[in-house]
């Protein structure tokens, strides 16, 4: 498919962490904690050029950096719900190579559980011009290897 | 969605074996084709429904993609709560 188009899809994934949620929700409310484990991820990007966090309703989110495979990487959202110790809701664009190929509507909630907290995120997502997506190709491939399988294989049978 | 995996069919024969309303079948196909998974076609009096495969292999493509960098994301939060607990006294 080499014209426009647009798919949407839906997806949840749920987490267990041996925190307190306001641990948790800390963990992407402050720039500092967030960019050790979203902003500075080199599993993901060769390098990060930027990282900036603004985190109140209306504030902006921006990461920058180089793909493993070498191409351009730009994930920028703008907060849209925020519930202390409780929710997140942002809308963010991911462009791969100056060229946008997703819209979100991100969802975090965050709840007391047994020894710990229970996290659920969930994307709405319009995809765009998808066949050849460049994200599917880079990412897909990098996280084929076999180290996430276990994770994975969890959140399925959770959410299928 | 199952029956069409097994080819196209007429809204009829979709409707058939399910415990709804026509009107509620033809409310779910139209989310279907909306979304672009479905495609409908009417001959003559009979509107017959096919599965856009491609389209489906897309949808699929890119929620994995998707997925799977959040989910390598929380397995990096949930990292930076385990090195917490290390270096608790």
């Amino acid at each position: 498919m080499s014209g426009r188009s647009v798919v949407h899809g839906s997806f949840s994934v749920e987490r267990h962490f041996p925190a307190s949620p306001q641990r948790v929700f800390a963990a992407w409310a402050s720039e500092a904690a967030k960019a050790r484990w979203f902003g500075d991820d080199e599993e993901f990007l060769a390098s990060t050029a930027v990282y900036t966090l603004d985190f109140r309703v209306g504030g902006r989110e921006r990461l920058e950096g180089m793909l493993p495979g070498g191409a351009l990487f730009t994930y920028d959202a703008i907060y849209q719900d925020i519930v202390e110790g409780r929710r997140i809701i942002a809308a963010y664009d991911v462009g791969i190579g100056g060229r946008r190929v997703s819209v979100s509507l991100m969802t975090v909630e965050i709840e007391p559980a047994a020894n710990g907290t229970r996290l659920v995120l969930t994307e709405h997502g319009a995809f765009l011009d998808g066949l050849d997506s460049p994200e599917q190709r880079e990412i897909g491939a990098h996280d084929s290897m076999d180290k996430l399988g276990t994770y994975m294989a969890e959140a399925r049978g959770e959410h299928v | 969605m199952e029956r069409l995996g097994r080819g196209p069919a007429s809204v009829t024969e979709l409707a058939r074996p399910l415990p709804m309303t026509l009107p509620a079948v033809l409310q779910h196909l139209q989310v279907l084709t909306d979304s672009g998974v479905v495609a409908t076609e009417k001959v003559g009096r009979i509107r017959t429904c096919r599965l856009e495969l491609e389209r489906l292999e897309i949808v699929q493509d890119w929620i994995t993609a998707r997925r799977h960098t959040w989910e390598r994301r929380l397995d990096r939060l949930g990292g930076v709560f385990a090195g917490d607990e290390e270096s608790a006294p």
